[in-house]
Formats: C-alpha cells, sequence, structure tokens
C-alpha cells in the first residue's frame, strides 16, 4: 500500500497513512457492513440497519472528501489486494472530492428517504445491497484513479443501477423495456470508453499518472480518437442527445430513490468523465473536440427543455428536465475547453467553475424533485400529472419541498440555479470580451441555448406544480392523498438545504468548486471570484448579493403585506367565477396536455406531435358528429427516427440468422466444415 | 454594497424615491397611455390619474378568495410586487447608486421578473377554473419566448460595457455617449421594445382592456383576484411597465440620471425620467392604436423576431471589435 500528497501517481511507499484515505475506506467499511446487515437481518431490521451503515459510510467519506476540497491536496492510494494483476487505485483529488462529496450527499438523503419509502421488493436483501452497491460504485467511479479501476466502478454502477429498475417489475410493467434499453446503452457507452482508455494505455501503463505521463508521445490522431471514443461513453451517460434515449425510460421506472441517484450523482459522472480525461488526461486537446462537446450540449438543451415542457408523467418531466440541464452544463465545460484550447485559460476555469456548481447544483435539486414525485407517486399513486391536482392542500409539507426543488430549477434569485447559472454566462460573457476567434460562434450558440432553455424550465416547472399541486384534483387517488412518513420528507428535506444555501452563501463553496475547477497540472488561476457577502467578478465586472437581495425583497413584502393587514379587509371565500356556467369542476381546469399546447404548437416541427382525431359521424346525417376522439402524443423523435429504424434491421438480421438454425446435427456439422475450409484457404 | 464612497444614506433615499417614483408613475404612465389612446381615436378619454384612483378604490374593497384556492392565490401578489419593487429600488432609474447597485446585475433584474411571472402564472392555476388555466398557459407561452430575445440583448448590451452590472452601464453610457448610437445598442434597443411590449402586455401582443373570453391573457390569470387583492395585482403590472418603460430609456438615453451622490441632483433625475418615460408611453400607445391584436400563434413570430435581432445585435458587437 503506498500513498504520496502530491498531484502525480508515483508508486513510492510512503509509511503514514492520510487520514482522508482512512476516512474514505472506513466508509467503504460501513458500506461493507450495511451490506452484511442487508443480508443477515430480519426484514423489520434491515431496512433501517442498512440505510444507517451506508449513511454513515457517506458521512465518512464526504467528511474526506471536504477535506480534500478544504485543503486542495491530493492523496493517492495503491492496494494489489483487491484486483487481481493490476489492484486497485484511488486518487482523491479536488475534482474527484467534488463529486465525491455531491455523491456522498445524496447518498445520505436518499437512503434517509428509502427508509421510509421501502416496502414490497424495496425490502428484499436483493434491493438493499443493490442500493448500497450502487452508492459505492458511484462513490468509487471518481476517485478510480486507473483505467481497470475506473472500468470495474463503472460497470458495478452500470449494473446495480439496471437490476434496481427491474427490482418493481412487477408493479411497472415498462420496467424491463427500460431495462433493456438502459442495459444495451450503458453497455455500448462503456464498451466505447473502454476502447478509449485502451487506446490511452498503449504507450505505457493504464494509471491515470502513466497515461498522463505518455501521453505527450501519442500521435494527435490517436489522441482524438480516444477522445471521441470517451466522450460518446460519457456522454452517453450525462443524456445528451442523441445517446440519450436511455434517460426517459430508466428514470421514470426506476423506484424514486434510485431515480433520484442516477439523475443527480450518475449522470454527472459522464460530465466528470469528459472533464477528467479531456482537460486532465489529455491536458486540454484541441479546439474541434469542445466544439463537439458544446454541440452535443446545445442539441441535448434544447431538446431536453422542451420534452420537459409537453411530458405529462412527472418523472418523465424530470427525466427530460435532467438531459436540459445536463446539456447546460456541456456547453458549460465544452466553452471552458475551448477557451483553454485558444490560449484563456482564466477565462476557462471561471466557466468550469460555472458548469461544475451548476453539476452541484442540479444534483440537490434534481434529487429533491424525483424524491418528491416519488412522494406524490406513494401519496396519490399515480404520477401522471392529468390525474394529480390540488396536493398543495392534502401534502403541504411535500409540496413546499418540491416546490424549494422547482423554484431552485428555475433559477429564481437566492436560490442555487440561478447562482450556477449567473456564473456560468459571467464566464461565457468573459470569453466574449476577450476572445477574438471561431471560438466566439461556439460562445454565441451556447449562450443562445442558455437563454432559450430558461424560459421553457420555467413553463415546465409551472406546468408540473401548478396542475400537479394546485387546482383541484382530478382524481380518486389525489384527492384522498395523505401525506407521506416523516422519514421521506426529511430525505427531500436534506436535499433542499443546499438548494438554499447555494443560492443564499455561495461564497461558502465557490472556493472548494474552484479548487476542483484546477484540472490537470496547471497553476493557472480563474478570472478572480471574490466571495464575500456574495460573489464579486473584476474582470467583466458584475456581481451578485443573494443574501442582501433576499432580505430586500423580505422586507418589501413584510411592509406591503403590512400596509395591506391595515386595511382590516378580511378575504371572504367564495365560489370561482364560472361565466354563468355550473359549478366548476375538475375536469374544466386546464390539464398538463393544454398548458403546454401553445408550446408544443410552436415548436411542432422539433417536436413532431402525433395528433390523432378520430370522428364517428351520426347515422342521420355527416353533419353532426356522433363521437369524437382526440389523442395527441409527443414521443422522442430521435429515438423514432434514429433507433428504431436500427433496431428494426437488427431484429430482421435475428430472424434472418434463425433460418440457420433449424436444430439438424447435420447441418450443424456442415457449417463447422465449411467455417474449416474457409481457415484453411485464408491461411494458405 | 453600494460601490466605494457612496454614503448609504443617499442611496437609502434614492432607492425610496425611486419605489414612490414607480408606484405613482407606473399607474400614471397607463393613465397617460390610455388618454392619448382615447384622443387619437376621437374620445375624450378618463383622466390620466384614473388608474390611480381605480388602485385606492380596489384597496378599499373586501377581498374574496375563491373555494378550493390555497395558499398560493394569497402570497402571489405579494410576490410579485415584492419582487418588482425589489427590481425598482436597485435599478440606476434616477440614480446610478441606489441600493445595492452592485448586485443590480442585468441578469438579476431579469430574473426578478421572470419569478414575478412565475408567480402570477402559479396563480392563474390555483383556482382550478379554465380561466385561470387559460390566461396562465398563454402568459407564460409569451415570458418563456421573450426571454431568449430579453438574455440575448442583455448579454450584447453587457459585452459592449464589459460589465453586467445595470448601474455600470448606465454610467458607461453617459460617460460614452457614442455607444447609445452603435449598431449593437440600436438593434438591442429594437429587440428590447419588442420584448417590454410582450412582458407588460400592450397591443399587438396583448390587449389590457379586453375581458373576452377567448382573447385576453394577462386579465383571465388574474381573473378570481378581487378586492385589495386585485389592487395589488394590478399595481405590480403597473409599476412593471414603469420600470421597465424607465429602464429601457435609460439604457439607451440615459442623460440625466444622477451619477453623483449629492441629493441636489435627484429632483432633476425625477423630470429627466418622468419626461422619457412618458415620451416613451406615447409613442408605444400611438403605436397601439395603429396595430390590431395580433393571433395568439403569431406572437411567436414577433418575439422571433426580436429575438433574431438581438442575436445580430451580439454579432455586431463581436464584428466591430
Amino acid at each position: 500500500m503506498s500513498s504520496s500528497p502530491t498531484s502525480d501517481y508515483s508508486g513510492t511507499a510512503k509509511p503514514h497513512w492520510p487520514i482522508v484515505v482512512v476516512l474514505f475506506l472506513a466508509g467503504l467499511g460501513f458500506f461493507v457492513l450495511g451490506l452484511v446487515a442487508a443480508t443477515v437481518l430480519s426484514i423489520e431490521r434491515r431496512v433501517v440497519v442498512a440505510s444507517l451503515g451506508g449513511s454513515l459510510g457517506c458521512l465518512l467519506i464526504f467528511i474526506s472528501a471536504s477535506q480534500v476540497l478544504l485543503s486542495g491536496r491530493t492523496t493517492s492510494f495503491h492496494s494489489s489486494l483487491v484486483l487481481p494483476l493490476s489492484g486497485i487505485d484511488l486518487t482523491l483529488d479536488p475534482l474527484a472530492a467534488l463529486f465525491v462529496a455531491m455523491t456522498s450527499f445524496v447518498g445520505v438523503a436518499t437512503l434517509v428517504y428509502y427508509v421510509g419509502y421501502a416496502r414490497g421488493e424495496l425490502r428484499t436483501r436483493t434491493a438493499l445491497s443493490l442500493m448500497l452497491l450502487f452508492l459505492t460504485a458511484l462513490l468509487c467511479v471518481p476517485v478510480a484513479s486507473s483505467a481497470v479501476t475506473l472500468m470495474f466502478s463503472w460497470e458495478l454502477m452500470a449494473l446495480s443501477s439496471m437490476l434496481l429498475i427491474v427490482v418493481e417489475q412487477r408493479r411497472h410493467a415498462d420496467a424491463r423495456v427500460a431495462a433493456q434499453w438502459y442495459g444495451a446503452m450503458t453497455q455500448l457507452g462503456a464498451a466505447s470508453i473502454l476502447l478509449g482508455l485502451l487506446l490511452l494505455s498503449l504507450k505505457g501503463g493504464q494509471t491515470f499518472g502513466d497515461i498522463r505521463s505518455h501521453v505527450s508521445l501519442m500521435s494527435p490522431t490517436l489522441r482524438s480518437f480516444a477522445f471521441v471514443l470517451t466522450l460518446i461513453g460519457f456522454a452517453s451517460k450525462a443524456g445528451a442527445v442523441p445517446f440519450h434515449v436511455w434517460l426517459p425510460k430508466a428514470h421514470p421506472e426506476a423506484p424514486s430513490p434510485v431515480s433520484a441517484l442516477m439523475s443527480s450523482a450518475m449522470v454527472a459522472m459522464g460530465v466528470y468523465g469528459i472533464v477528467r480525461v479531456g482537460s486532465d488526461l489529455l491536458g486540454g486537446g484541441t479546439l474541434w473536440w469542445w466544439i463537439v462537446v458544446v454541440a452535443l450540449g446545445v442539441v441535448s438543451a434544447l431538446f431536453g427543455a422542451l420534452h420537459a415542457v409537453t411530458s405529462v408523467d412527472l418523472k418523465r418531466l424530470l427525466a427530460y428536465s435532467t438531459i436540459d440541464i445536463l446539456g447546460l452544463v456541456l456547453i458549460g465545460v465544452g466553452c471552458s475547453g475551448a477557451l483553454s484550447a485558444t490560449g484563456h485559460p482564466g477565462d476557462a476555469r471561471l466557466t468550469l467553475i460555472g458548469a461544475l456548481l451548476l453539476v452541484v447544483a442540479h444534483a440537490a435539486f434534481k434529487g429533491c424533485l424525483f424524491l418528491g414525485a416519488g412522494s406524490v407517486e406513494r401519496a396519490t399513486g399515480s404520477r401522471s400529472l392529468e390525474q394529480l391536482g390540488g396536493l398543495i392542500r392534502r401534502i403541504p409539507i411535500t409540496t413546499a419541498l418540491f416546490g424549494v426543488g422547482a423554484v431552485s430549477i428555475v433559477a429564481v434569485p437566492a436560490f442555487s440555479g440561478f447562482t450556477s447559472e449567473w456564473l456560468l454566462l459571467q464566464g461565457l460573457l468573459h470569453g466574449f470580451v476577450d476572445q477574438s476567434s471561431p471560438t466566439l460562434i461556439v460562445l454565441l450558440v451556447g449562450v443562445i441555448a442558455l437563454a432559450l432553455t430558461g424560459g421553457l424550465t420555467a413553463v415546465a416547472f409551472v406546468k408540473a406544480i401548478g396542475v400537479g399541486f394546485l387546482g383541484q384534483a382530478r382524481s380518486t387517488g389525489a384527492a384522498s392523498a395523505h401525506e407521506v412518513p416523516r422519514m421521506m420528507q426529511l430525505g427531500m428535506g436534506i436535499l433542499c438545504v443546499p438548494c438554499v444555501v447555494l443560492g443564499v452563501a455561495p461564497g461558502l463553496v465557490i472556493p472548494l468548486v474552484s479548487r476542483a475547477a484546477q484540472v490537470g497540472s496547471t497553476s493557472v488561476k480563474a478570472r478572480s471570484v471574490e466571495t464575500g457577502v456574495g460573489l464579486t467578478l473584476s474582470h467583466v465586472r458584475g456581481a451578485i448579493e443573494p443574501m442582501l437581495l433576499l432580505a430586500g425583497f423580505m422586507v418589501f413584502v413584510a411592509l406591503i403585506s403590512g400596509a395591506k393587514s391595515l386595511l382590516r379587509r378580511p378575504a371572504r371565500t367564495v365560489e370561482a367565477w364560472r361565466g354563468g356556467g355550473d359549478r366548476p369542476s375538475a375536469r374544466m381546469q386546464y390539464t398538463a396536455t393544454s398548458y403546454a399546447e401553445p408550446l408544443q404548437r410552436v415548436f411542432a416541427d422539433v417536436l413532431r406531435p402525433e395528433i390523432d382525431v378520430e370522428v364517428t359521424h351520426a347515422v342521420e346525417s355527416h353533419y353532426y358528429e356522433q363521437s369524437l376522439s382526440y389523442e395527441s402524443r409527443v414521443d422522442d423523435a430521435v429515438e423514432r427516427l434514429a433507433y428504431q429504424p436500427v433496431i428494426r434491421t437488427l431484429t430482421r438480421v435475428g430472424l434472418a440468422a434463425r433460418r440457420l438454425q433449424n436444430g439438424s446435427v447435420h447441418r450443424y456439422l456442415a457449417f463447422g466444415f465449411i467455417a474449416l475450409l474457409i481457415v484453411l484457404v485464408v491461411l494458405a | 454594497m453600494t460601490p466605494a464612497g457612496s454614503p448609504l444614506g443617499y442611496a437609502i433615499i434614492a432607492s425610496l424615491l425611486q419605489v414612490v417614483l414607480v408606484a405613482l408613475g407606473g399607474p400614471l404612465l397607463m393613465g397617460l397611455m390610455a388618454k392619448v389612446r382615447a384622443r387619437a381615436e376621437g374620445r375624450v378619454g378618463a383622466p390620466i390619474r384614473q388608474p390611480l384612483r381605480d388602485l385606492r378604490k380596489l384597496m378599499g374593497k373586501e377581498g374574496l378568495r375563491a373555494h378550493h384556492s390555497s395558499v398560493v392565490l394569497a402570497v402571489a401578489p405579494l410576490v410579485v410586487l415584492g419582487s418588482t419593487t425589489l427590481a425598482v429600488a436597485i435599478s440606476p432609474l434616477v440614480t446610478t447608486h441606489p441600493l445595492l447597485s452592485a448586485s443590480a446585475d442585468l441578469f438579476v433584474i431579469v430574473y426578478l421578473l421572470l419569478t414575478g411571472s412565475v408567480a402570477m402564472a402559479l396563480a392563474g392555476l390555483d383556482t382550478g377554473t379554465a380561466f385561470g388555466g387559460m390566461g396562465s398557459s398563454r402568459a407564460i407561452t409569451i415570458g418563456a419566448l421573450a426571454e431568449p430575445a430579453l438574455l440575448v440583448a442583455v448579454i450584447a448590451l453587457s459585452i459592449q460595457a464589459r460589465t453586467s452590472n445595470l448601474p455600470a452601464i448606465v454610467a458607461d453610457t453617459i460617460t460614452h455617449p457614442v455607444w447609445s448610437s452603435t449598431p449593437t445598442r440600436l438593434l438591442a434597443l429594437v429587440a428590447l421594445v419588442i420584448v417590454v411590449i410582450a412582458e407588460t402586455g400592450r397591443l399587438p401582443v396583448d390587449n389590457p382592456n379586453t375581458h373576452l373570453e377567448l382573447t385576453m391573457i394577462h386579465e383571465a390569470m388574474t381573473l378570481e383576484y378581487a378586492g385589495s387583492d386585485l389592487g395589488l395585482v394590478t399595481l405590480g403590472a403597473a409599476m412593471r411597465l414603469g420600470l421597465l418603460f424607465a429602464l429601457l430609456m435609460n439604457l439607451f438615453v440615459p442623460w440625466g440620471v444622477a451619477t453623483g451622490h449629492t441629493m441636489l441632483a435627484l429632483p432633476a433625475a425625477v423630470m429627466f425620467l418622468t419626461l422619457k418615460a412618458s415620451l416613451l408611453a406615447v409613442v408605444v400607445s400611438l403605436i397601439e392604436v395603429h396595430s390590431a391584436k395580433l393571433r395568439l400563434f403569431r406572437i411567436p413570430e414577433l418575439l422571433a423576431g426580436g429575438f433574431v435581432l438581438a442575436v445580430l445585435a451580439v454579432i455586431t458587437q463581436l464584428v466591430a471589435r
């Protein structure tokens, strides 16, 4: 075993064990204890004990990662006991630590939530063990510092999450299909990453330290090849269009704590991978790599935002919004890479800080929202917005917590989404001011995508809250909803804390994120982000002081409501205005579909909705209609146009290949003989 | 807090002055626009101070709450008015050194206004009536389509001034008068005029006078409000109009805005601002007289036009350097 406090990996043996490594390994130890508890304890006790073990593990690992972020020191660890041949290599540098800290925080929240949420299949040994394994894998991916370790934890992450999707397959019929899609896409992605890492390891060892030192020996073509291969895999994990098709299927069908983990932590690993390989291992690369990343981000952001607007299933809406936000992150990462490749490392780092802050903010609010969607499903038995309504009166606490997540993602000032998007925009603005090259187009397209998605995200979440939680109940399930157990509320509440803290006091977190954004060996300083009451940028002047803004807002609201209460006119409750018609019924409300219809029509060319109108005429006359059915559906156009033809072709090939096999031994012997002949001919 | 050397007392007084000015001036601008419109149509029209009278009347009336409504309906007017008031207080309307002027970032103002729109849209859905949902859906659609034009125009201005701080942009424009006639500014100006017309619900996007069920947008959303709550919502909308008109004028014709810290400059600044905003109001209402309301599905074309102009503003700025 060895450890060294430098950023360069070195195998020199040092006798002492740094506290960071001890804490991290102790955390993993708690996970093992949790796994043991999940398998040996009785069904009544195992959920609580396993969750407790996992939470304690997350806590220790969180402390360990925070230590790295606070000190900025890198710690490595090598052990040949765990994996044969190569052993495992773990390195906690600030970039890894940021993702580890984020994942462990979300991990605690989901495990707490899990205690209240688990019932039926989720209480089984399998489900609990898979949950803990999934979390362990998520925590190991960012610290893995060799190709073998990375691929091992990556595959563990993929397989455990795939199995978690099908845990409840008896109740969710679509879960199996979702898992198939997810499995296929994630394995293709993993294969692509593996190929890329193999290329990188050709010149020397497979540890990241070796790759870093040998990368200059590689030809530029080979480097680009390796980058593109890993990019495909990582972008697919990050839900980038056109590799996103698994995401809107898998996230909704998974049990909610799993969806929360997948959406907040797992997709972030795709971003981590791109930054790690592109900026760190390959040392920045050339401009066109990053143009590709920005292009992926722009398409994903717009596609995700539009589909989030038209989605009716609450979890599907959240899944598409994940594609949207991760698209924005990719824009940030890509612009940062482009700025760096064209000689503006300071601006590049500022943009990367914005992108990474958005990843962290997204983990908190999207985790909270997915857990909230799970609570809604538990309380009402449905997650279709058309079946919900009026929940604010039935489940007020869940509604309030979901609301915090929603205002964060809509980027209301003094919430986390605003701070991170502001910083990202400022980074791009710096790029604009400093640049004088083709990068400008990249930046421009990125800014346009950011601007376009802002308003669409607001529509999607006003729809989710307004149709789902306000108004009148649209089903008996929604009308008789009951508040969910305390542990589930607590789980959501834990994730609301960073939503508010990142928004109100971003100065607490920015220095840490700033350290994480210092990837690679360069000692480049970012354009200064001074942190005081708020954030201040000096190169392109700009500042926000969310705490003071919030205080000002509070003062004005207090003054206004004070003045209003002086009028002493209590409101009287009356029937809503019904335009002279019948009593207002729940069916008269705008539905989620009708709410989004104007935008669906405006963007019909992109969304390609399928609308079927069936009119049955009366027997007496064709001018009268007996019945009319209207169906409007927005499918994933990318899936329909790009994936279905491939699947159809594969199915056809498969069916054709079946004709080769008729069960006759003679035929198989003939095949063998022919094959042998071919081999002999080729060899001759 | 305020830029170095700026006395806190001055900033507080200036901000309060701005709030009072916009709270009175917003409704008066609406009255002025109605008056100009009436005159142009050959009518006498209501006095300019009519909106203020209406507000006083509404404030004295009993509030009504619909069944099935939640706390959102009650809180939304406070959020709308609070966020608008905050935006007014920190914007450079009469002085470039109001309270929290460091935080008066263009993006902050844009997202404060968005916060108000989101609160109103939620209030529209809260009672669960068809009209509320209809208005909410339409208003948020227009808001979402106006947002990109607004943001990109704002970015064009920020690149030119090398800052996204609004008071700094206004102050720099005063010292570099050439800026207000660069192609970037002019293109951004047209884009912003389109956005402001959409955001304040004026013709040809929304007709503020209509209560015809099929065409109303903002009015449909606020249909369930009565009494003092309606008063707050109306005041919020009027202040939003006042703020946007004043900001638009100050961004492009910033002269008259007090740049120092002397109280004596404030009365003149108030006068200049009133003049500029009234001028814009007259122009906008004259445009209104000559235009019919667009079909809902033609509005995206108008806003897309604004968006394209905003993008062109950015491009000209990048090319011009």
